[in-house]
């Protein structure tokens, strides 16, 4: 290896040592199959809840579940999009996710000023007390919740779940952002006062501009975490027009659902969304939850 | 300038009223609500009129309940489809991933295949328990499917079946878990230094015993990190029991989580479900505390 790095440069030198090692094993081709069958395993779920949503129930009784569909029948579908209000509970779940996601990112971004920047006495302690609140089990507040929203009013709202989860969620926010808010730039905040800025324009045109991806990746997680929200939303939203996609879906086992190409269409339109998000946030998702869970 | 001065010095008072919307929320929907609990534990209760002091009387009935050891030990069964298993195939696989197939097949590979694991553990857990469940359920996928090929004998009753119940969830759980283990994995070692690797590989170590000696001991941090917040969420596994089993059969899935549910909103309990909401919730602290103690060890080495 040594050679070409002397005569090509690193580029070449490494793609050499790969290229080495590759012909180097011929055992590659193995590893690859194992892998594949394994991710194949992992993916046959989502391509039989495809298979068989767009499949005629008599079809489906005749070939079983493995079979091609002869034809793209959607009448299943159709019908649990019907029974179950599916347009209703979409539009729950977006209206739900994305207050969550603002509303989170805000309480966040607040709190994370004045730890990360302002260094309020005590900011860690704060700081702990905020993720202790959020790592306890949900049951633990769920009665309380219950019953604090029924003397409110709010109980069966969608803004109930919409402030539950803002505040939930932000502990982890305050973290993130904290941790990044400490690391700011001094000599830009100093600079910003100098110039007579006050706190509050110093966060907008000063800091917030800055942690914008930062604050892009965290509502993204905050959507798609309130998205697959069960428990609170189950408790809190009993009436069907206010429930979310989760909670429709956790339902589903309770009501009679004998036909399995109805559970298929079930199950492939609560994966549609899912699938939607991560083609759009794959990258976003993949690094900021290893981010989340080390930092 | 009087002014500006006056303001950096009281700078850390004015910054504290940017905690107050985020303090108001924590009291209203998450300390209120735990003290509350940790109240209703102490007193018998049936969530209408005022509820009666009891002391340590559901604490304990706790002690000899059955349904809630029988859940307890549940969840001690979940720590190896929530942890033990996902970590171990996770730790393969990323190795592989990151140190063999990146290699041999280059980047958007090893990429594609961590993308495609890590898909179950975002969809939401309700929609995996409505997609197994059809799969698993005595006229589902697997059954008719080992019928059509003559294997009848093997067909059970996969979750309507005390025997297969929890090996069933079990499955389900690994498959949700797996990659959020991958992607954690992943992450940890694309900050190696790689030449670490390449050394290693002149030295003529194969794949294996770069696993042992290299990839394990400096993944060491994410493997705790995992590990502890896997044992947490193991401890709170709610969503897979209620869409799949409901605890059944014959309470053989039965977590805590969902016992305190179903005796906060079905038997109406309520004084007893907070108290094993309570246990949970010590425990579930007690591993937070390790959690928290082992980051900031970690960020003063930094």
């Amino acid at each position: 290896m040594a050679y070409s790095v002397l005569s090509d440069g690193k580029t070449k030198a490494k793609a050499t040592a790969a290229a080495d090692r590759a012909r180097r094993d011929p055992m590659r081709w193995v590893v690859l199959a194992i892998l594949i069958l394994l991710l194949a395993f992992t993916l046959f779920p989502f391509f039989l809840a495809l298979l068989n949503a767009v499949k005629a129930s008599a079809e489906y009784a005749v070939g079983g579940p493995l079979s091609i569909p002869r034809s793209i029948d959607l009448t299943a579908i159709e019908k649990f999009w019907t029974v179950s209000d599916f347009s209703r509970k979409l539009l729950n779940s977006v209206v739900i996710s994305l207050a969550v996601s603002v509303l989170g990112v805000l309480i966040s971004l607040f709190n994370a000023y004045a730890i990360g920047v302002g260094k309020v006495p005590g900011s860690r302690v704060i700081l702990v007390i905020f993720l202790l609140g959020i790592m306890v089990p949900q049951e633990s507040i769920i009665y309380p919740l219950y019953y604090m929203a029924k003397a409110s009013g709010l109980y069966d709202t969608q803004l109930s779940v919409i402030i539950i989860f803002a505040v939930l969620q932000s502990a982890f926010g305050t973290y993130l952002l904290s941790t990044v808010l400490s690391t700011f730039p001094k000599e830009i905040l100093e600079a910003a006062e100098m110039d007579g800025s006050t706190h509050w324009k110093t966060l907008w045109f000063v800091v917030v501009p800055v942690l914008r991806p930062t604050l892009m990746v965290l509502g993204t997680f905050f959507f798609i975490w309130t998205w697959n929200e069960f428990l609170i939303p189950l408790v809190m939203l009993v009436s069907n027009n206010n429930q979310t996609v989760s909670v429709a879906m956790g339902l589903t086992r309770g009501q009679n659902m004998s036909d399995p190409v109805l559970q298929a269409s079930a199950a492939f339109l609560g994966i549609i969304p899912t699938v939607i998000f991560f083609l759009i946030f794959q990258r976003t998702l993949t690094r900021g939850i290893a981010a989340g869970a080390v930092k | 300038m009087a002014i500006s001065s006056q303001r950096s010095s009281d700078g850390s008072r004015s910054y504290s009223l940017y905690l107050i919307p985020g303090a108001i929320g924590f009291i209203l929907i998450v300390l209120i609500p735990q003290l509350a609990n940790i109240g209703l534990s102490f007193t018998a209760w049936k969530g209408v009129g005022t509820p009666r002091p009891v002391g340590l009387q559901n604490y304990h009935r706790l002690l000899t309940d059955d349904q809630f050891w029988g859940s307890m030990y549940h969840t001690l069964l979940f720590i190896v489809s929530m942890t033990v298993i996902p970590v171990c195939i996770g730790l393969v696989l990323a190795a592989l991933l990151f140190d063999y197939v990146r290699d041999q097949f280059g980047e958007w590979v090893s990429s594609f295949f961590r993308a495609g694991f890590y898909l179950p553990q975002i969809l939401p857990v309700t929609v995996a328990g409505v997609l197994w469940g059809w799969i698993l359920n005595p006229v589902g996928v697997i059954n008719i499917t080992l019928k059509a090929i003559g294997l009848d004998n093997l067909a059970q009753n996969w979750i309507g079946d005390a025997t297969y119940a929890l090996a069933s969830v079990s499955l389900v759980i690994v498959w949700i878990q797996v990659g959020y283990c991958l992607v954690v994995f992943m992450a940890g070692l694309s900050r190696i230094d790689p030449s670490l690797y390449e050394a290693a590989d002149l030295d003529g170590a194969n794949w294996w015993s770069r696993l042992v000696t290299l990839t394990i001991p400096l993944l060491a941090p994410e493997i705790f990190v995992v590990v502890l917040t896997t044992l947490i969420a193991a401890l709170k596994v709610f969503a897979p029991i209620f869409v799949i089993t409901a605890g059944g059969p014959d309470n053989s899935t039965l977590v805590p989580s969902y016992l305190t549910y179903y005796h906060f909103f079905t038997t109406q309990r309520v004084g007893y479900a907070a108290a094993i909401a309570v246990v949970q919730t010590t425990l579930t602290i007690a591993l937070a505390v390790i959690f928290l103690r082992f980051q900031s060890q970690q960020e003063s080495k930094e």
